[in-house]
């Protein structure tokens, strides 16, 4: 039935009708869970468990439950935060920027990369808050009125700064995915049998009708929270790198920081996209949705940004020798070579290396070698956190402070943790939202076939259409330049 | 008139009963019920309202009941005794002797309570300086670990009865011998002879841990007191005498006056130090050699032979000797040598150079007391207990089960009966006071009078600062007491006194109090036997006849913080937790092995060896030692107590039976064997990285030859370019300065003048309530100390290979200190920066800048996020992990700050830190504000001095000058004009954070010196 363009790739495959994508979507919210997905919401949930016991140790005794010292005052805690915040990067990216862009086929993998980004940025806000000597106080980085006399916040300090800009990012993210979710949820509320899913979408839904005024009004707010999302993207992973780069530790104190840590959030983001999106189309059997060319897309953008972070690895090197500053060279030469060198050099595998595997096709377009491309490089950005954090610490200044570091039980517990709590949120989700945007990826059908969709679910086997010629496709259809021959 | 019907509402009213009438003018037919109508007139059926009334009462009774008010223990004095003010501190003259080191103190007292020692500047031994240890000693005053009550086996017993009990064992006992340290008190010697007049056949037996038998033996009985102040050539045999050497605190002022420079001065002394292991004073040395402990006879010989010549040719060929000798000869009676062996034949040949030179620095005349135990005294007397030939023993403050090399014989005998009566005037039952029947719990010292006499002509003394704690007794009133004597010790003190000081007794002795020395001897004048007595050639056929040593050799010293390990010292975790100067490391011992040997064994620092000597053997682990002699290995006395208290008990092992004994003098090396255990046991370190990897702006020295050349090329300073051409980079800045109105403190570090003791580290955390977080907090790098002490060593590698080498390569190997490495010392604190990086960097303005320069700490507005400590350039800020004070894993180590007795010792002027805040060096605010109030009162501005931080005030040398930068005469202004250009630098001076403290650079007396090669 689906009708196969000359000159473009579909960006839906497999024929799908109106219908049919409804079904797909819906499908999931629907039927019973099945047994993998029960599976892995139980191994999500013991992951969870870990969690809430490393934060109880954690809260109980004190920041001592951790691996910290004098020295090394953050270490697997901001590293995680800002892995975290990094892959919250690509859902905004995704849905804001591409929208803006008019990248169209963004509309099948925006709705989890943008559950992605607030998942991650809840997973990342856990550690701002858990690494704090006395978290019940973790109110006091507000501007609040109080009445402890003319107390004020710090408007000097990077961690102000983050405390805006992470919130900030939090809710507009919340809002825009929250906005795309409602005429879908309009959708499974209608469809809804169960008197507990017909009240609880009809809530989720916010009384949506489907007219030409709400309509309106979701596009406007959407663009308008695309535009509002866009500086976002950059700026809140900008003002995460002056945490570093407004100090004076060697190895943080660096210009670059801002443009390269965003390059970096990108990269992770897109590479978690990935790892998500290459698991939940197997799982929820969407591969028509989620098709090999947005894999293929995605492994662009992430080879793209690997450059860059590559380059930005290597600015920072000519720039240590450049500046001839004792303290800034020795940084750079302890990265590499000190004791923490196989983290250094995990990471340049991992980040440089690796994303250049995507220039040949094979690779982009393989499914497990993209799955595994994906792990290496959110393990690779894991590292470079951990590399800039830890290894700019542990020897600064005074050799006499030099020191080594090494994890507690407890601090891997909560980055496992909060992998946990990361997948137990995605699991729900993929469980009760729809995955997939019905309304805009329905938007995108009638680009791919000949008379556009049908409305009524009929046979797709009894009734395929031919390919036809060009007509009707719209001037601002995207080109997709990596055709098959 | 036509009369109403009349309507009846029923029969009753028709018949106009009297009962009708009453209830037709009640409102209601019939009385309400007031019981719960329930058909019954059941009396035990509560009614609805009294049910109501009563449980109205029992909620407020139950409100009430716990709203209780606090009860406040408060009491206000009926009588305020004169001059205790609350919330005003007294200081009150004292002194601290135990065996170690004299120190003159002043006890700050907060309403009655002792809560840290300053040195006393009035004391012209001391003056004003106080050893680590003297500083921790407040701490043991509240020590649960210490015996509360009088004892018979364990088991409290009433006092008269002991008394009676022992009164009557001693009558009958024949030989009873008193065993004790050194003791330097004549008063208490007094005693002991009054009661050995009692009871006839009692002897008084002093021993040492750390004995110096040979020294007093070689100088006829006589301890010489030696004054480095006036020695220009100092060369020192294993002699760590600004460590642990009998008077530490006093030679260290002594050796420093010679050792600062400046325009003014531009000498100073020079300093050879021969040893095994690397110590304190060796690593302040202008010139150490490693030798073997068994080489050092012929060593001294060697120098001998330069000197006075006519002994037979030495085998100790290592050329610095000559050089050593040769300066010795030209430096005349400037020169002095020392030396740390036990050796009388080794002490004879030291006199015996020291009398040809002429030596001012030594003084037979007035000799030093401090050292009076006689190793073969002590050795018989335990064989004769081992014998049955005893009949009572008193031990007073002596623990020699664990601190005497024979302490098992002397165990099993006690244990075996061998002695019929037993006394333990030791403060707790210690390793020997648990195998004593009776036990007699002396005072803590600063519950006593007292007096001493460190060295012949100055007098000292000790007076009460508060009641005593528990139900004990001085030792001098148990012994007058059991000898019969009515009187207290007091006043038996007192009337010794008479005797010394002339004049008007009582307006003298209140002065005495008050200045806690004068000047006067309770001793006769020491025959002065050095002369005549010294046997010169026996000495040297006594050094070649030596037994020579092959294989490895042992080297037995005494570490800085815990000293003889005696029971003030070993159960005190201030003292526990204090880095060791050199190695830096805490809780416990170690082997100290050289570099070389650990690589040819393949072992690694923290293994566990076998040290092992005819079947005795310790097994610790390991820590590679630069600078320790080949063929050597060293290890600390004073560790392995298992009765000290919860928190000496079981660190490290006890190393004292592993000495060799010869002809009854304790001689502290002997040929041992080693072998890997297999077992690994990490050693807590506060400093792992030991190079300064070539960063001249963290540290800087330079050669006296170079002072003395050109004072202006000393210091490297970091200039940046300008406009205006180079420039310092605080001419440079995008920050606002802060305008200081009124003071801006500052501090003056002169590392040519610290020599690393540790002193104001234990200074800082007793003003401070710092937290002690025990062994396993130290591993993990947690320590918690405001100010520390960094220690550098020296590499061989230097940045000029970069060309050769390459840079990586370079870099490797300066991580390796030398074989032999120049130590430098580098007391770091918080700097407070005029532009500090801490300050922007915290969310919540939790720390701060005063208007007086200070960087300020605001405990209870900190969220603890760390950043202001990862952002410190310094790292000298410190966060609370845990509860250090609450949570039980620190009971053990911080105990002092758990229950009430301990915390007595706390400064109520400075809060204890709560689990998750940042702290750090305040410098002394609350010193500040008592100084600029004091000054307030009286209308003044506050004077130079005035004024002191705690680790000024106890540095022995006077290195940390602090003061009032705004004020152009105070001592620090005078000190930053004079050295501006020369010494003073800042660290890191290039990243512009403007410390407000100075370091100057350090000035070596060397040819060349190894950090800035």
């Amino acid at each position: 039935m689906q009708h196969v363009s000359p000159v473009r790739e579909p960006l839906v495959t497999g024929g799908k009708t109106y219908h049919d994508v409804t079904q797909d979507v819906s499908r999931q919210v629907e039927a019973a869970p099945n047994i993998r997905w029960m599976a892995a919401l139980s191994v999500a949930l013991v992951l969870l468990g870990v969690f809430f016991y490393s934060v109880y140790r954690t809260l109980w005794y004190g920041i001592g439950e951790w691996g910290l010292n004098k020295t090394v005052g953050w270490a697997w805690d901001i590293t995680n935060f800002v892995w975290w915040v990094g892959i919250g990067h690509a859902g905004t990216l995704i849905s804001a920027v591409l929208l803006l862009f008019r990248q169209k086929w963004r509309t099948s993998i925006n709705r989890a990369a943008e559950a992605m980004t607030i998942f991650a940025v809840i997973c990342a806000a856990m550690f701002p808050v858990l690494h704090m000597g006395r978290p019940w106080l973790a109110y006091w980085v507000f501007p609040l009125q109080n009445t402890f006399g003319s107390l004020w916040v710090n408007f000097n300090s990077p961690l102000l700064w983050d405390v805006f800009a992470i919130s900030t990012y939090f809710s507009v993210s919340l809002v825009f995915w929250y906005t795309g979710l409602v005429p879908d949820f309009a959708t499974i509320r209608d469809r809804a049998k169960g008197p507990i899913a017909k009240v609880a979408y009809s809530l989720l839904s916010f009384g949506w009708k489907g007219s030409a005024k709400h309509w309106s009004r979701y596009e406007t707010v959407s663009l308008i929270l695309a535009g509002v999302s866009t500086p976002l993207v950059l700026s809140v992973h900008t003002i995460v790198s002056m945490d570093f780069a407004t100090s004076v530790v060697p190895g943080w104190h660096t210009t670059i920081f801002p443009p390269y840590f965003v390059a970096g959030a990108i990269f992770s983001g897109f590479a978690m996209v990935l790892t998500l999106m290459l698991i939940t189309r197997v799982v929820f059997k969407l591969e028509d949705y989620i098709t090999i060319e947005h894999i293929a897309l995605m492994n662009k953008i992430m080879m793209v940004t690997g450059s860059i972070v590559g380059v930005a690895y290597i600015t920072e090197f000519f720039i240590a020798w450049y500046s001839q500053v004792e303290f800034e060279q020795y940084a750079f030469i302890n990265r590499a070579t000190g004791p923490y060198w196989w983290a250094y050099w995990s990471m340049m595998t991992c980040n440089v290396i690796t994303p250049q595997l995507v220039w040949i096709r094979r690779v982009r377009y393989s499914i497990p070698l993209t799955f595994v491309l994906s792990i290496i490089v959110n393990i690779g950005m894991w590292f470079e956190r951990f590399v800039i954090i830890v290894t700019s610490l542990h020897r600064d200044y005074l050799p006499s402070s030099w020191v080594m570091f090494s994890p507690s039980i407890i601090d891997i517990g909560i980055y496992v943790g909060t992998i946990g709590l990361f997948f137990t949120l995605f699991l729900l989700f993929a469980k009760f939202f729809p995955v997939i945007n019905m309304a805009e990826v329905k938007s995108v059908l009638k680009y791919t076939v000949d008379n556009g969709p049908t409305y009524t679910g009929h046979d797709p086997h009894h009734h395929t259409p031919q390919p036809a010629t060009t007509h009707g496709v719209p001037a601002s259809a995207s080109v997709n330049y990596d055709k098959h021959d | 008139m036509q009369e109403s019907p009349k309507y009846w509402k029923g029969i009753e009213e028709l018949e106009n009963s009297p009962e009708f009438v009453k209830n037709a003018l009640t409102e209601f037919a019939d009385f309400l019920p007031v019981k719960e109508s329930n058909g019954s007139a059941d009396a035990t059926v509560a009614p609805r309202r009294d049910f109501l009334k009563l449980m109205g009462f029992g909620i407020a009774a139950a409100t009430l009941a716990s709203c209780e008010a606090p009860v406040r223990k408060a009491i206000p004095y009926l009588n305020k005794p004169e001059e205790v003010d609350p919330g005003i501190a007294n200081f009150y003259a004292s002194t601290f002797f135990n065996g170690q080191d004299y120190n003159s103190i002043l006890v700050k007292t907060r309403e009655g309570r002792p809560i840290k020692f300053e040195g006393n500047p009035e004391s012209p031994i001391t003056r004003g300086g106080l050893s680590a240890r003297a500083q921790a000693v407040v701490l043991s005053l509240y020590d649960g670990g210490r015996l509360q009550h009088f004892a018979k086996k364990g088991a409290k017993i009433d006092k008269d009865q002991l008394d009676q009990e022992v009164r009557n064992a001693l009558a009958g006992a024949g030989r009873i011998a008193i065993v004790s340290p050194t003791i330097i008190s004549p008063s208490t010697k007094k005693v002991i002879a009054d009661f050995a007049t009692r009871f006839a056949g009692t002897e008084h037996i002093m021993y040492d841990v750390n004995s110096a038998a040979g020294l007093l033996r070689a100088n006829g009985g006589v301890l010489p007191a030696y004054d480095f102040s006036k020695a220009d050539v100092i060369v020192s045999f294993g002699a760590d005498f600004l460590g642990t050497w009998i008077s530490p605190v006093e030679y260290a002022r002594q050796y420093i006056t010679n050792r600062k420079v400046s325009k003014e001065k531009q000498t100073m002394s020079r300093h050879f130090q021969f040893e095994s292991n690397m110590s304190l004073t060796g690593s302040n040395a202008d010139v150490r050699v490693p030798l073997k402990p068994s080489e050092m006879g012929e060593a001294v010989l060697a120098v001998y032979n330069t000197v006075v010549g006519g002994g037979s040719a030495s085998s100790y060929t290592d050329k610095r000797v000559q050089t050593a000798a040769a300066e010795l000869k030209r430096a005349g009676a400037r020169g002095l040598v020392v030396s740390g062996s036990n050796d009388p034949a080794v002490q004879a040949l030291v006199a015996a150079i020291n009398q040809n030179l002429g030596s001012a620095a030594v003084d037979v005349a007035n000799p030093s007391m401090v050292r009076q135990g006689d190793d073969a005294r002590m050795s018989r007397l335990l064989r004769d207990i081992s014998a049955g030939q005893v009949g009572a023993v008193i031990f007073y403050h002596a623990n020699p089960v664990f601190d005497h090399p024979m302490g098992a014989d002397l165990a099993a005998a006690l244990k075996a009966g061998k002695v019929r009566t037993t006394i333990s005037l030791n403060d707790r039952l210690d390793e020997t006071g648990e195998l004593c029947t009776y036990a007699a719990p002396d005072h803590h010292f600063l519950e006593s009078w007292n007096d001493y006499e460190p060295k012949r002509g100055f007098l000292s003394l000790a007076q009460p600062v508060i009641t005593p704690l528990f139900a004990t007794r001085q030792a001098q009133d148990s012994l007058l007491t059991w000898a019969g004597n009515p009187t207290t010790y007091y006043n038996y003190l007192r009337s010794q006194w008479r005797g010394v000081l002339g004049g008007d007794f009582n307006k003298a002795w209140d002065k005495a109090v008050h200045d806690g020395v004068a000047t006067g001897s309770a001793s006769p004048a020491p025959v002065a036997q050095v002369a005549a007595g010294l046997d010169v050639n026996g000495a040297i056929s006594a050094i070649k006849s030596a037994p020579k040593a092959s294989g490895i050799e042992l080297a037995i010293y005494e570490k800085v913080g815990i000293g003889n390990g005696s029971n003030l010292f070993a159960n005190n975790p201030w003292l526990q937790e204090l880095p060791d100067p050199v190695t830096k490391a805490t809780w416990g011992n170690y082997v100290t092995v050289p570099r070389a040997y650990a690589a040819a064994q393949g072992w690694e620092q923290g293994d566990v060896v076998k040290v092992s000597v005819n079947g005795k053997s310790v097994e610790l682990p390991i820590l590679i030692q630069p600078g320790q002699a080949t063929g050597t290995v060293g290890i600390a006395l004073g560790y392995g107590r298992v009765k000290a208290g919860k928190v000496g008990n079981e660190l490290g092992q006890n190393v004292l039976p592993l000495v060799a004994m010869r002809n009854d003098a304790i001689v502290y090396s002997n040929v041992v064997q080693i072998t890997p255990t297999g077992a690994k046991s990490p050693i807590a370190q506060t400093q792992t990285h030991h190079t300064i990897m070539d960063r001249k702006q963290v540290v800087q020295e330079a050669t006296l030859k170079q002072y003395i050349d050109n004072p202006k090329e000393v210091t490297e300073y970091e200039k940046i370019s300008t406009p205006e051409g180079l420039a310092k980079p605080n001419k440079v800045s995008l920050w606002q300065d802060y305008e200081y109105k009124n003071h801006h403190w500052g501090m003056a570090i002169d590392l040519n003048s610290c020599i690393g003791c540790g002193s104001c580290v234990i200074g800082c955390q007793a003003e401070n309530n710092v937290a002690v977080v025990g062994k396993q907090e130290v591993i993990n790098r947690r320590e918690m100390h405001w100010l520390r002490i960094d220690r550098y060593y020296s590499s061989n590698h230097h940045k000029t290979e970069f060309e050769t080498k390459g840079k990586l390569d370079t870099y490797a190997a300066m991580e390796d200190p030398s074989e032999n490495p120049q130590v430098i010392f580098q007391p770091m604190l918080c700097q407070h920066c005029n532009h500090a990086p801490c300050e922007t960097v915290c969310p919540v303005l939790a720390t701060t800048h005063s208007s007086e320069g200070l960087n300020q700490m605001t405990y209870n507005r900190c969220v603890g996020t760390r950043y202001c400590a990862n952002n410190c350039p310094y790292k000298v800020r410190r966060f609370n992990w845990f509860s250090y004070y609450s949570n039980e894993k620190f009971e053990t180590v911080n105990g002092h700050m758990f229950t009430d007795l301990g915390r007595m010792v706390l400064n109520p002027d400075v809060t204890v830190r709560a689990r998750g805040v940042m702290e750090k060096c305040s410098f002394c605010v609350q010193r500040i504000q008592l100084g600029k109030l004091e000054a307030k009162k009286q209308k003044r501005r506050p004077q130079d001095g005035e004024v002191v931080s705690a680790c000024a005030q106890s540095c022995p040398t006077q290195a940390i000058v602090f003061g009032d930068m705004r004020d152009p005469n105070s001592r620090i202004s005078q000190i930053l004009r004079r050295e501006d250009g020369e010494r003073a630098f800042h660290v890191l001076d290039s990243i512009n954070v403007q410390p407000n403290v100075t370091y100057l650079t350090k000035i070596r007396n060397t040819e060349s010196s190894e950090f800035n090669a």
